[in-house]
C-alpha cells in the first residue's frame, strides 16, 4: 500500500512536469467518461419513464376484446360485434386457475355537468375488481362496491382531470354531477396515473358500476343486454400470462361454440408485452448512446498510449539509470503503468463530475428526465482505470524491456 | 587478498550487419578486494564493453565472470538488476541525476528498489550526502548544484547500498581539473577507509596516476597491466593547490 502511494506520488510528479500535455491527454478521458455518464443517464431516464407508464396500466394485464366477424366475406373490425358478455367474465373468473381477477367493462363518451361547468369525457362501466386489476388507489373517498353494481347505483368515481375541470380545487366527494342528464353521486377520486404508454390521459375518466352505465348512461346493446366492450383480466403472476391466455382462449371458444378450424370471435392482447417492446427499444437506445460515447473513451485511451510512448522515449536515460541502480523489469513496468492509470483515473474522476453536471443541465434545459445510477458511475470509474491499464501496458512494457546500456547512452 | 572480480577467457562479439566484431578477445583478469584500478585505452579498445560486463549491464559471449564469488554469466535480467543494486555502485561521466528531484531523493533511488522503509532511506541518504561533503544540500535539485556537487551526489548514490565495487566511467570527464582532483580524493578515501574496490575508466593519464593499478587496453586485449607502487595522493594535491591561489587565479 505504501509502495503504491509512493508510486502514485512519483507518477503525479512526472505528470506535473508536463502540465499542459498531461491535462490535454486527460481531456480525452474526461470527455469520454462525461459522455458515457450523460448519455447513459439520458437513456436510463427514458427507460425509467416508460417503465413508470407501463406500471401505471396495471401489472400482468390481459385485455380480451370482442372479435371480428365476417359475414359474406366482409370482415368487420375488432369489437364490431358484441360477442363478450358479463357471463364470460364470470366464467373466466370461476374456471381459469391462472387468472386472479376479471373486470368486464363498457365505455362511451359523455357530457358531464356540475353547476355551471361541463366537460366531455369517457365513462367506463366496471366492477370493483377493475380497481385491483388496474392498480388504482383512491385519492379521496371510496371505490363503489359489488352491492352498487347489483343495485345499479348512481354513484361515480372521478379521475383527476375530470375533477379539475368540473370542481376546480374543491373536494367533489358527496357532490352530485349530471352525467348525460342523470344525477350521479361522486363517491371517490382516483389517484392520478398520468399518461398511458400510448399517450392517453388516464385521469380523464369517470368510473361507475357497469350496470348503471348500461342502464342509465350508455344504453344496453340491443342484441345482447349482457354484452360488454372489453374484459380486463389479471393473470396470477408474470409467469402465468401465457397459461392464462391459453385457458381463456379454450374457455371462450367452448362457451362461444366455435368449431375447430373456425376463427375466434374475440381477441386476446397481452398489454405488458406490447409496452415491453417499447421499453426494450428505449434500452437499445440507451445502449447505443453508451456505445457511441465509449468510442470517445477509447480514443482518449489511444491519446494516453501516445503520450506514454513519447514519455518513455523522452525518459530513456532515466529508465537506463533506474535499471543500472537495480530497478527490475516489474519496477519499471509498474512505474509507467501507475503513471498511465493515474492519468486515466484522474481524467475519469473529472469526467464523472462533468458527466453529472452535463446530465443535470440536460434535464434542466431539455426537460428530459435523466437518471445517473451509482452503477454507471462505478462502471465509468472502473473503465477509465481499465483504459489506463490497457493503453498504458504497451508503453510500460517497452520501457521495462529497454536495454540498460543503450538506454544509458541515449541522447 | 581475495579476488572480488575474477574473469576468465572472456569473449564479447557483436554482430554489425553480417560481420562479427570481436570486441573483447579472451580476457582474463583478477581484481583483489581494496584495489584501485584505472582502465585506460583508446576508444574502440573494448574498455567500455568490459565496463558494461563488469557492471552486470551486459553479458559476455563466452567466458566466466565471478563477482564477489557469484558467477554472474548465467543470471537473467532481474537477477542482474539485483546484483547491480546490492554489489555495484555506478558513477557516470554525465552524472545521470534525475532532474527536478532533490539531492536526497536522487541518493535514495537505489533503495527504492529494496524493501527499506522510507525513514531508513532518508536517514541513509542523508548520511551518504554528509560523507561526500554535501550536508545541507539535501533539498537542492541538480540544476541548483555545480558539476562537482552533482558528481558528488552521484557518488553518494553509488555508496548508498554499501557496494563491494564502484564502477566509474570517465567520472572526471565533465568537470574542471580541480574538481576532478576533489572527486579522486573522495574515491581514494572510500578506497582506503571503507575498503571499496574502485574501478575507473579514463582516457586521462593524469587521473590514472591516482590509482594503484593501471590496465591498458588495445584492440580488445590487455596490452599492459602495471601496479603503481606510489600512486599520487589527491588530498595532498588538493591542499597544495589551495596553497597556490595565484596559480588558480591564473587558470581562471
Amino acid at each position: 500500500m505504501n509502495q503504491l502511494i509512493a508510486s502514485v506520488k512519483i507518477a503525479l510528479r512526472a505528470l506535473k512536469v508536463n502540465r499542459t500535455r498531461s491535462a490535454l491527454t486527460m481531456l480525452g478521458i474526461v470527455i469520454g467518461v462525461a459522455a458515457v455518464i450523460a448519455m447513459v443517464g439520458v437513456g436510463t431516464g427514458a427507460t425509467a419513464r416508460i417503465q413508470a407508464q407501463i406500471q401505471s396500466i396495471g401489472s400482468n394485464l390481459i385485455i380480451v376484446l370482442p372479435g371480428s366477424l365476417s359475414s359474406n366475406g366482409v370482415r368487420l373490425g375488432s369489437g364490431a360485434v358484441a360477442t363478450l358478455t358479463e357471463d364470460d367474465a364470470k366464467a373466466i373468473a370461476a374456471e381459469c386457475p391462472s387468472v386472479s381477477a376479471v373486470a368486464p367493462s363498457v365505455r362511451g363518451g359523455v357530457q358531464v355537468v356540475y353547476g355551471s361547468n361541463n366537460w366531455a369525457t369517457t365513462v367506463q362501466g366496471v366492477t370493483p375488481d377493475y380497481m385491483t386489476i388496474r392498480d388504482y388507489t383512491m385519492l379521496s373517498g371510496l371505490f363503489f362496491t359489488n352491492q352498487d353494481v347489483d343495485a345499479a347505483a348512481k354513484v361515480a368515481v372521478l379521475g383527476e382531470t375530470v375533477v379539475q375541470n368540473l370542481f376546480g380545487n374543491s373536494d367533489p366527494t358527496g357532490q352530485v354531477a349530471i352525467i348525460k342528464n342523470v344525477p350521479f353521486t361522486v363517491v371517490g377520486v382516483l389517484t392520478p396515473k398520468g399518461q398511458s404508454p400510448s399517450g392517453q390521459d388516464q385521469d380523464d375518466i369517470i368510473l361507475m358500476p357497469i350496470s348503471a352505465a348500461k342502464q342509465k348512461v350508455l344504453g344496453t346493446n340491443k342484441a345482447n343486454a349482457r354484452a360488454v366492450s372489453t374484459l380486463m383480466v389479471q393473470a396470477s403472476g408474470p409467469a402465468a400470462m401465457d397459461q392464462a391466455q391459453q385457458e381463456m382462449e379454450a374457455l371462450l371458444r367452448e362457451r362461444h361454440r366455435i368449431l375447430d378450424g373456425q376463427e375466434d370471435d374475440f381477441s386476446i392482447r397481452n398489454l405488458t408485452e406490447v409496452f415491453a417492446a417499447q421499453e426494450s427499444s428505449a434500452q437499445v437506445m440507451s445502449i447505443l448512446l453508451g456505445a457511441i460515447a465509449s468510442v470517445s473513451l477509447i480514443v482518449g485511451g489511444i491519446g494516453i498510449m501516445n503520450i506514454m510512448l513519447v514519455s518513455v522515449t523522452e525518459r530513456t536515460r532515466e529508465i537506463g539509470l533506474r535499471q543500472a541502480v537495480g530497478a527490475k523489469t516489474r519496477d519499471i513496468l509498474s512505474q509507467f503503468l501507475v503513471e498511465a492509470v493515474t492519468l486515466s483515473l484522474l481524467g475519469g474522476i473529472i469526467g464523472i463530475v462533468t458527466g453529472l453536471a452535463a446530465s443535470a443541465l440536460i434535464s434542466h434545459f431539455a426537460q428530459w428526465s435523466t437518471q445517473v445510477s451509482l452503477l454507471s458511475i462505478l462502471m465509468a470509474f472502473v473503465f477509465s482505470a481499465l483504459v489506463g491499464v490497457f493503453f498504458g501496458y504497451y508503453p510500460a512494457r517497452k520501457a521495462a524491456y529497454l536495454d540498460p546500456i543503450e538506454a544509458l547512452r541515449y541522447e | 587478498m581475495a579476488a572480488v572480480i575474477e574473469i576468465k577467457d572472456l569473449v564479447k562479439d557483436y554482430i554489425l550487419g553480417d560481420v562479427p566484431v570481436h570486441v573483447l578477445k579472451n580476457i582474463s583478469l583478477k581484481v583483489t578486494r581494496g584495489d584501485f584500478v584505472a582502465i585506460m585505452g583508446p576508444s574502440g579498445s573494448g574498455k567500455s564493453t568490459l565496463m558494461n560486463i563488469l557492471g552486470c549491464l551486459d553479458k559476455p559471449t563466452s567466458g566466466t565472470y565471478e563477482l564477489d564469488g557469484i558467477s554472474v554469466g548465467q543470471l537473467n535480467r532481474d537477477e542482474l538488476a539485483e546484483i547491480r543494486n546490492k554489489k555495484i555502485g555506478f558513477v557516470f561521466q554525465q552524472f545521470n541525476l534525475l532532474a527536478r528531484t532533490s539531492a536526497l531523493e536522487n541518493v535514495e533511488l537505489p533503495l527504492m528498489y529494496t524493501d527499506t522503509p522510507a525513514a531508513a532511506r532518508h536517514d541513509r541518504a542523508a548520511k551518504a550526502l554528509f560523507s561526500v561533503g554535501l550536508a545541507g544540500r539535501e533539498a537542492h535539485q541538480p540544476s541548483q548544484l555545480s558539476g562537482g556537487q552533482q558528481q558528488r551526489v552521484a557518488i553518494a548514490r553509488a555508496l548508498i547500498n554499501n557496494p563491494r565495487i564502484i564502477l566509474a566511467d570517465e567520472p572526471t570527464g565533465a568537470v574542471d581539473s580541480k574538481t576532478s582532483i576533489e572527486i579522486l580524493a573522495i574515491f581514494q578515501r572510500l578506497n582506503r577507509e571503507e575498503g571499496i574496490t574502485m574501478i575507473v575508466v579514463t582516457h586521462d593519464p593524469d587521473v590514472a596516476t591516482y590509482a594503484n593499478r593501471n590496465i591498458h587496453f588495445k584492440d580488445g586485449i590487455v596490452q599492459k597491466d602495471e601496479v603503481l607502487a606510489h600512486p599520487r595522493d589527491a588530498q595532498r594535491d588538493l591542499e597544495s593547490l589551495s596553497a597556490e591561489p595565484v596559480a588558480e587565479l591564473a587558470l581562471v
